[in-house]
């Protein structure tokens, strides 16, 4: 898809981004220190770091949905103004319409993009075949189990088609059996046309197992990146069987050498926060 | 517990409260009974009226009207409530502004308006309506409102991130969530309507059951009372069942919905 003329911007490129929030009391609190962050169209870059070091508030901005303090985010060349709207967005918690079936659900995605409804609804059916949920389409959420309900919220993100794909913990929620079937279906799924990813999660062998690179985030306040690590697997991958690979345990134990500490210093922020 | 079990259980309490009323307005302690009949009626009595109101057809045209006032008071009231709950939840400087007027309105005792309606719509249906719809108007508006600033923040962001509109975002998003709220709350409003309308008649009317009512106690015909507040009953159940079955059927995505019917 165009490759060669994309190939001088990349898909998402934050330049001294740094994020602060305004704390109720008065004074800020500085989420994110300027940062650079840059994912090249087709590759997959994983964020890990510990909870609360702001990798979310890092997606939020490449997805438009918060400001940056200072800094800039370019979206494929443009600044990014607004809402990212070649992005599609999988959040960590339910996001679905709880009054819409499975089916609505996904074919609703495409009414701002002025597709028919006829064809909207043929076009869901098609992307509910795709993440094998062809026979729950009358479903409504509640009547989903968490891993359909992810498949569902995938099926509407990709049916428009975005160039970027942003995710938040999106298996975080799941158990560890859902998860491995639902990280093979993205990269399967993923494999297909290679859209650009960014995908926050803080398990480690979920990041290596699925990107291309790894970003390790630093303990917040002022979180910042320390750690970038190309991950050097074949593809295609096997979520689970990859993990069995001498190569997967040696990027580990690399990557955990830095993340290990950030993970401690989150932790004792943590107590000496409550102590 | 079995179905079975439970309405034979919920009939028997029925049935005892009814002999027990019948006992004591009948069997005589020296010269009176324990109830004096003229204040307490007795049940075979009022049972023999209500059939006779329901046999000679007088009662039909009361029922009607008291109908008419109560559907048209919820659904004024319900659609004020739907577009003043709309507005209000959107534009945060009106419900900034209004808030203390809608909060001063909303603590008023309703009943205290009636005569003020009789003045200026007459004794007719409208009346009543008025009555009606100030009771119906703050449950739905206060439950829209609700609805539509609690949407989930992450339903919206994700119905933003897949490029909806404000117009989109309405119809899919803001509305269907005000509507769960509304529905929530359809047993009370109908419920109020009915009380507007009654009230209203009994206040100040020609015909309906208030009027019905308020005419036998008048004549300190207190079988008439319980006449008239047994159809009132039966009347509210027929209303209820109503509506508990558009309930379910609209709201058949809610989890809750099905578990209520799905017991026994």
């Amino acid at each position: 898809m165009g490759e060669s003329v994309q190939a001088a911007s990349p898909a998402i490129a934050l330049r001294g981004v740094s994020v602060s929030f305004l704390l109720p009391k008065g004074g800020a609190y500085a989420a994110v220190a300027s940062t650079d962050l840059v994912v090249a169209p087709g590759e997959f870059v994983a964020i890990v770091g510990p909870t609360g070091c702001g990798k979310s508030t890092l997606l939020n901005v490449a997805a438009g949905l918060i400001q940056p303090s200072t800094g800039s985010a370019s979206i494929f060349g443009r600044p990014l103004a607004g809402l990212n709207a070649e992005a599609g967005f999988l959040f960590q918690q339910d996001a679905l319409m709880p009054w819409k079936t499975a089916l609505d659900n996904v074919a609703v995605a495409l009414e701002p993009k002025g597709v028919p409804r006829r064809q909207a609804l043929e076009r869901a059916r098609d992307w509910l075949d795709r993440v094998g949920l062809a026979a729950f389409a009358d479903r409504y959420p509640h009547m989903l189990s968490g891993g359909q309900k992810k498949r569902v919220a995938l099926a509407q993100i990709l049916i428009r088609d975005p160039r970027i794909l942003l995710m938040d913990e999106p298996f975080g929620p799941l158990d560890a059996q859902t998860r491995q079937i639902m990280g093979n279906l993205l990269l399967d799924l993923w494999a297909q046309d290679r859209k650009a990813v960014l995908f926050v999660t803080h398990d480690l062998e979920e990041a290596i197992a699925l990107a291309d690179r790894v970003v390790v985030m630093s303990a917040g306040p002022a979180a910042v990146i320390v750690g970038d690590t190309m991950i050097d697997l074949g593809r295609p991958r096997d979520i689970a069987e990859i993990r069995t690979e001498p190569r997967f345990h040696a990027i580990h134990k690399q990557i955990w050498a830095t993340l290990r500490g950030e993970v401690q210093k989150a932790y004792a922020q943590g107590e000496g926060r409550r102590a | 517990m079995k179905r079975t079990t439970l309405l034979s259980l919920q009939i028997a309490v029925g049935i005892a409260l009814l002999i027990l009323w019948h006992l004591l307005t009948t069997v005589k302690f020296g010269a009176k009974p324990i109830l004096d009949p003229f204040f307490f009626s007795r049940p075979l009595d009022v049972l023999a009226r209500v059939w006779k109101d329901f046999y000679a057809g007088t009662i039909w045209r009361h029922l009607g009207i008291t109908l008419l006032e109560t559907v048209l008071a919820f659904l004024t009231g319900a659609i004020g409530g739907i577009v003043f709950g709309f507005v209000f939840a959107r534009g945060e400087i009106v419900a900034a502004v209004f808030d203390p007027y809608i909060k001063a309105a909303n603590a008023l005792p309703r009943v205290v308006l009636a005569p003020i309606f009789m003045l200026w719509f007459g004794l007719g249906i409208w009346s009543k309506v008025a009555l009606g719809f100030t009771l119906v108007f703050f449950i739905v508006f206060f439950n829209v409102y609700q609805g539509v600033r609690e949407v989930s923040p992450t339903i919206l962001a994700n119905a933003r991130m897949l490029g909806m509109n404000e117009r989109q975002l309405l119809r899919h998003v803001y509305w269907p969530a005000a509507l769960t709220w509304m529905f929530s709350s359809l047993h009370t409003s109908v419920g109020f309507a009915l009380v507007g309308a009654v009230v209203g008649e009994y206040l100040g009317s020609s015909a309906g059951l208030g009027y019905k009512i308020h005419e036998a106690e008048s004549v300190f015909d207190v079988t008439g009372v319980f006449a008239g507040m047994v159809i009132l009953a039966i009347f509210v159940i027929i209303i209820d069942t109503i509506v508990t079955a558009i309930e379910n059927r609209l709201l058949v995505w809610r989890p809750q919905a099905q578990s209520t019917t799905a017991q026994g």
